[in-house]
């Protein structure tokens, strides 16, 4: 069975880096990349009725965007240096999630790239590339 | 668009209203008598024991009191495992970005918390006495088994559109739940008698009572320079309601909805600081609420007196047997409906059993300690007087808490009512227009009336929704015993897993 490289895709310049990164290093090992995007969702999160009868149409809606806008271009990329590879989108918390796509795929690496915050800026909004660090069982590959 | 058009209006008829001095008062002179006919003819009641009996109280309690025993209990029994649902424990992994089961709970708990729960308890303890509490909480224990047989049908017989958004809600459930049963006539009979009730039920709980109760509590704190000024406050916060569900600002609601859970919390934690400030008088006032339940002393109609407030506002609170938390809770896509079922009953236990029971608590122990304290105020100011008592400066944040859940509420119950609107109607948008400059304009009516006439409109229109809700329960009741046997048994023999512990 060949290796699986997770690669968190979001469409930023930061996200081509990293599946940059991802094909250059799995290139010759016949590396599989399982691309994923995270569309951040919180099952404890608060909303109004009409939101919540148009959920299932926004959900579609986010996938099909993902898929289309995000997923589709990187897997072409992929797919051009020659490398095998799966897209998949996902709802949730994006760190939490990822981690979970690498051990339902038993990967041996994550690849993300950062967005280069500032300080203040992680604090605020948090860091998925730091908090991924801290909680995954796998290695991270964190591309600048 | 709307929204320009708005303001043009605001603009012209602003200076004229300035003029019109007396204008809350000969709009309250027009609505009084109305109001008084429409309580007489809803709430007809029969004399019993000395105590004046409203029909659709008893019609309330007789539902409950039997949705309680034909679901065995289901209210106790399906407790541990209605938070097991909402905290996710078996939550599908593979499908996330669905609306959750916590998700549809804290927005029909938004919509039913409100101000019943700050004012309504008040009134209630003015009217019919300190027993009323204990009648409260026994109206809102039994409520949850109501809200259980009503919801997991608002799941299952909801409609999906074709722009893959659902309705759902009674007069779903009632005309697709009669169809199923071969009485297909009456199924569309009661679901319009249902979609009349709540399009127009929704102007008086949820909406003229808010805004009234706001404005009164905005008053209090403004130390009366708010007098004969309804009609200002009534259209700014008419204006605010446009500006939401027709001007479509959505991120107001978004706000709203986000701030009303911790607030609900803000009060809950000051509330019992007040009832812990008060802490001689907590065994008195305890003491009064269960001799006040069963001697009734003082109140009009004695115990049976005490009984029937404490459970006509304990509906008007948390809304069980009205049906309109499960137009809200059919929007979860579950396989199986009967866990929206268990999840709803923890709204009349959040809304009633604790919410109101703190209410009542501080007001109770304010009244043993001073039974003048409020100085004959009632509804939300008498409220705010309990507080004051042991912390001068908590109006100013009660007021925002009540304005706060009176939009929640309102914005909520605008949905609510367009779903009855849409269900007659269809899903035009010209008519959703029409329909929800009803609602605004009503918002701002509410301001300028009295509380004494918007109860009684209030209290009738909502009972006059629970008509045909409860009459369709008990004929769909069977379905949900037997969808509930079925999710149990499955639930322990294993086939129904726990996704995380």
């Amino acid at each position: 069975m060949s290796e699986t490289f997770v690669v968190a895709v979001d469409g930023s310049p930061g996200s081509d880096r990293a599946l940059q990164k991802a094909i250059d290093m799995g290139k010759d090992r016949g590396v599989t990349l399982a691309l994923t995007h995270v569309i951040e969702w919180s099952a404890f999160s608060f909303h109004t009725p009409e939101e919540l009868a148009e959920r299932h149409k926004r959900r579609e809606e986010e996938l099909e965007r993902a898929n289309e806008a995000i997923l589709s271009p990187s897997e072409k990329i992929a797919k051009a240096a020659g490398l095998k590879c799966e897209t998949i989108v996902l709802h949730g918390h994006p760190a939490e999630t990822l981690v979970k796509v690498a051990s339902d795929k038993g990967a041996e690496n994550i690849f993300i790239g950062r967005k280069g915050q500032s300080k203040m800026g992680t604090l605020l909004f948090g860091s998925v590339a730091g908090s991924l660090v801290q909680i995954s069982p796998v290695a991270v590959t964190v591309v600048p | 668009m709307y929204r320009i058009l708005f303001a043009i209006i605001l603009v012209l008829i602003t200076p004229q209203l300035a003029y019109a001095a007396g204008f809350d008062e000969s709009i309250n002179a027009l609505t009084a008598p109305i109001a008084a006919m429409v309580g007489q003819l809803v709430f007809f009641k029969i004399p019993i024991f000395g105590a004046q009996l409203p029909l659709v109280v008893l019609w309330l309690v007789i539902g409950a009191v039997f949705f309680t025993f034909y679901m065995g209990f289901v209210n106790i029994r399906g407790f541990k495992h209605a938070i097991e649902l909402v905290r996710g424990d078996y939550a599908d992994p593979d499908s996330p970005g669905e609306v959750s089961h916590f998700q549809a709970l804290a927005t029909a708990v938004s919509g039913t918390v409100g101000i019943g729960n700050i004012g309504g308890v008040a009134v209630a303890v003015t009217v019919g006495g300190p027993g009323a509490t204990f009648w409260l909480i026994v109206a809102g224990f039994l409520g949850m088994s109501t809200k259980f047989v009503e919801c997991t049908l608002g799941v299952k017989y909801r409609t999906e559109n074709p722009d893959a958004s659902v309705s759902g809600g009674p007069m779903y459930y009632l005309s697709k739940g009669f169809a199923e049963r071969g009485m297909e006539g009456f199924g569309k009979f009661m679901g319009t008698f249902y979609a009349i009730g709540i399009f127009i039920g929704a102007l008086g709980i949820g909406n003229m009572f808010q805004s009234n109760q706001a404005y009164v509590q905005l008053n209090t704190v403004a130390g009366g320079a708010l007098d004969g000024l309804g009609w200002l406050v009534g259209l700014i916060l008419a204006a605010v309601v446009f500006a939401v569900i027709i001007g479509g600002i959505k991120s107001i609601a978004r706000v709203t909805e986000k701030i009303v859970p911790f607030m609900a919390v803000f009060y809950c934690v000051f509330a019992i600081i007040v009832i812990l400030m008060n802490i001689t008088t907590i065994p008195e006032a305890i003491g009064n609420i269960f001799t006040g339940a069963f001697t009734g002393e003082g109140v009009a109609g004695g115990a049976l007196g005490a009984l029937i407030i404490g459970f006509q506002r304990a509906v008007f609170s948390n809304e069980a047997g009205i049906g309109s938390a499960s137009i809200a809770h059919a929007a979860v896509r579950t396989p199986e409906p009967v866990t929206e079922g268990y999840v709803s009953l923890l709204e009349p236990f959040i809304d009633t059993i604790v919410i109101c029971t703190i209410t009542a608590l501080v007001i109770g122990t304010s009244q043993v300690a001073d039974p003048n304290f409020a100085n004959g105020a009632t509804g939300v100011a008498m409220t705010s007087a309990a507080f004051e008592r042991q912390l001068s400066w908590f109006p100013l944040p009660l007021a925002f808490a009540a304005l706060l859940f009176a939009f929640s509420t309102m914005i909520s119950w605008s949905y609510y009512g367009l779903k009855g609107w849409t269900y007659l109607f269809g899903e035009g948008q010209t008519g959703q227009t029409i329909y929800k400059l009803i609602f605004c304009a009503f918002v701002a009516l509410g301001c300028m009336v009295q509380l004494g006439p918007i109860l009684d409109i209030s209290d009738a229109l909502v009972f006059l929704i629970c008509v045909p809700n409860i009459l369709g329960l008990y004929f769909l009741a069977p379905i949900v015993k037997a969808e509930m046997n079925s999710y149990m048994a499955r639930l322990e023999s294993g086939e129904i897993k726990k996704y995380k512990h």
